[in-house]
């Protein structure tokens, strides 16, 4: 019943200003809606990155060659060969946390095919290569473990290698192409992979069976590195560090020694990327988050400059019964009403933005119900702690002062 | 509280201002009972202390010495709280600038006061706003906004507002004082009509004929009552009206 009242009394004096509540309620509106907006283009780029990363195996695990030393010089990462098949082959044999394990050689060649000619990354590896890096067979087949007994001449080609050597609407798969001279039958292509997060065109690759990389095109013992895949995302770690003692062992390093390659897993190169998208979240929603803060200001300063214009609108009040209490309440619900409104209202706005920045800018976004409910908890409690003082000024006053007031 | 016990009644009553060094009374030390049914008049120069006093009466301020018994309760002694229900349920006060709220219908003015009462449901404050408004003579203009009304019907809202939570005592500080003559009498009308009907009226006023409306005077001079007597020829509102000259302002004017 009182409640009522007061409500009645707060829409009143709202609806007589509705010019002023309006500006107010801008503040809070614009605050709320880029709270939304930003959190939205935020969550949909870390999802993005996640995405790109995840394309590339999340439970991969990469061993490096170290780096050598020549006379005091470091040669950098990958410079001394001291991988072979026989780490991999210890890898499988003893590594309880990996699933597949595929050496990798490579190199990057001319390829011709007809008249035709380009030049890409050839990668010798086993077929559970495909799996580990999650690639996915578009026409043709992959090699198989026979393939790779006799080190058969055949390869499966990456899109772009296809639509540069055989034209984009060209059957490549039982062709011949020629990598180095020697003439390589085409069995299979890739299904299409895109960029990775570094802009790398994942499609411009030639993929052939181990053996016949190694022996027919490099003939070396030494690996490029060795790809494995963790049995989970959360073993990844115990793998790197299993993989890390059986090469230790397999390269009798003593404790003095220090490791001659070097294991990564994607799960790193993820982490580094998660972290600098929620960089960017916060940063984003610390500059709404103020934006926000200045709107509550906002609502203070009209609800102070409304105490003193109604000084004798709260006289007359008082004077026909109204308690401290009831004025303060009123104050609050009109500065509350105002916030919450504002709120709603941002967030419909925050909601519209985001996605017109998502069809028209090209911009991923991912509007979450922790960003609605967050910010709209957040302009509700702006409303009442920029209230409060205002209310309290006005609830405090005294009535024959109030009324005398001009 | 019983019957034969006055309905106000002060007791040394005194108030102070503080003007830096020098501490200057407005009311020095008033004594004064005030009978249920009563309508008084309380004249006085200006500066007298009256408008002072009548404040203190309606508990919009607070005296600094003395004691104040409202219908048998200790006034000084309420809460804030206290004091707002006691504005609220037996006291109906009015002013001489009217005091209505700007922008806000006449029938929503004289809900107002409805609203702080919690024993009034909002359609039965709808009834008696519209009621009150009726007893004025506004009930056609009960949806009009103060700008749309004269200072006569201005001051007929403020009434209305002041008899809706039915009072105990009306108090008016100088409620013609904005007023002309006809609009004055119209207002003395009203208070005499609900005085009949056993409103108690206290009422402050500088002009005499205004004063002999009432059924006693009480005469306030530097903060001290100097005299308290019955109105010997009390005039009749509605006799006066009816004496005034109808004066179109047009065939002055030509």
């Amino acid at each position: 019943m009182r409640i009522v009242n007061l409500l009645k009394i707060a829409y009143r004096s709202l609806i007589k200003n509705k010019l002023r509540v309006l500006l107010t309620m801008l503040g809070i509106i614009i605050g709320v809606a880029s709270v939304i907006a930003m959190l939205a283009i935020g969550q949909g780029s870390k999802q993005n990155i996640q995405a790109s990363v995840a394309s590339l195996g999340t439970n991969s695990v990469m061993i490096y060659p170290g780096s050598s030393t020549q006379g005091g010089v470091r040669m950098g990462a990958g410079s001394y060969s001291t991988l072979t098949k026989k780490d991999a082959d210890a890898i499988v044999a003893k590594c309880e946390y990996v699933t597949d394990v595929s050496p990798v050689v490579q190199k990057s060649s001319q390829v011709i095919a007809g008249n035709q000619n380009w030049h890409t990354m050839v990668v010798g590896g086993l077929t559970q290569y495909f799996s580990i890096r999650n690639l996915t067979i578009g026409k043709g087949n992959m090699f198989s473990a026979s393939d790779e007994r006799t080190a058969a001449k055949v390869c499966v080609i990456g899109l772009t290698v296809s639509e540069n050597l055989f034209g984009v609407n060209g059957d490549p798969v039982g062709q011949f192409i020629r990598i180095n001279s020697i003439p390589f039958k085409v069995i299979g292509v890739l299904e299409r992979k895109g960029q990775n997060s570094f802009g790398q065109d994942q499609d411009d690759i030639i993929i052939a069976p181990f053996s016949t990389v190694q022996k027919r095109m490099l003939s070396t013992i030494y690996l490029n590195s060795i790809l494995a895949s963790a049995t989970s995302e959360n073993d990844v770690d115990k793998a790197k560090e299993q993989i890390t003692s059986i090469m230790r062992v397999q390269h009798k390093l003593t404790p003095a020694n220090e490791d001659d390659f070097t294991v990564r897993s994607q799960a790193d190169i993820a982490n580094i990327f998660g972290s600098i998208s929620k960089i960017m979240t916060i940063l984003l929603a610390c500059i709404a988050g103020i934006s926000l803060i200045v709107g509550g200001i906002g609502i203070m300063n009209i609800m102070l400059v409304s105490v003193t214009e109604r000084t004798r609108e709260i006289g007359i009040r008082m004077a026909v019964g109204a308690k401290g209490r009831d004025v303060l309440i009123q104050f609050m619900i009109e500065s509350v009403v105002i916030s919450v409104l504002g709120g709603v209202i941002g967030i419909i706005l925050g909601i519209l933005v985001s996605f017109l920045v998502g069809k028209f800018g090209g911009w991923p976004v991912v509007i979450t119900g922790t960003s609605i409910v967050l910010s709209f908890a957040f302009s509700s409690a702006v409303g009442i702690f920029f209230g409060w003082y205002p209310a309290r000024k006005a609830a405090s006053l005294n009535p024959i002062d109030a009324l005398r007031y001009e | 509280m019983t019957n034969n016990q006055p309905l106000i009644s002060v007791k040394d009553l005194a108030k102070s201002y503080k003007m830096g060094e020098m501490e200057f009374y407005a009311i020095k030390g008033v004594s004064l009972d005030i009978e249920k049914g009563a309508f008084a008049a309380i004249m006085g120069p200006s500066g007298s202390g009256k408008s002072t006093f009548m404040n203190i009466l309606g508990c919009l301020d607070y005296p600094t010495k003395g004691s104040y018994f409202l219908d048998g309760s200790d006034v000084l002694k309420l809460s804030k709280n206290e004091l707002a229900e006691l504005r609220n349920r037996k006291i109906g006060f009015i002013f001489q600038s009217f005091n209505i709220l700007a922008r806000t219908s006449a029938i929503e003015n004289v809900e107002l006061p409805m609203l702080y009462n919690n024993s009034v449901t909002s359609k039965e404050g709808k009834v008696k706003a519209f009621n009150a408004l009726k007893s004025v003579g506004l009930a056609e203009r009960a949806n009009h906004l103060p700008s749309q009304l004269s200072g006569g019907q201005q001051q007929r809202v403020a009434i209305a507002r002041s008899l809706v939570n039915d009072p105990l005592v009306i108090m008016a500080d100088e409620p013609t004082g904005n007023l002309d003559t006809r609009s004055s009498y119209e207002i003395m009308e009203i208070f005499q009509q609900l005085n009949d009907k056993g409103i108690t009226i206290v009422m402050v006023t500088h002009e005499l004929d205004i004063a002999q409306f009432a059924r006693t005077n009480i005469m306030f001079r530097d903060g001290q009552i100097v005299s308290n007597s019955v109105v010997k020829d009390r005039k009749i509102a509605s006799v006066e009206l009816s004496k005034l000259p109808v004066v179109n302002p047009t065939e002055v004017l030509t």
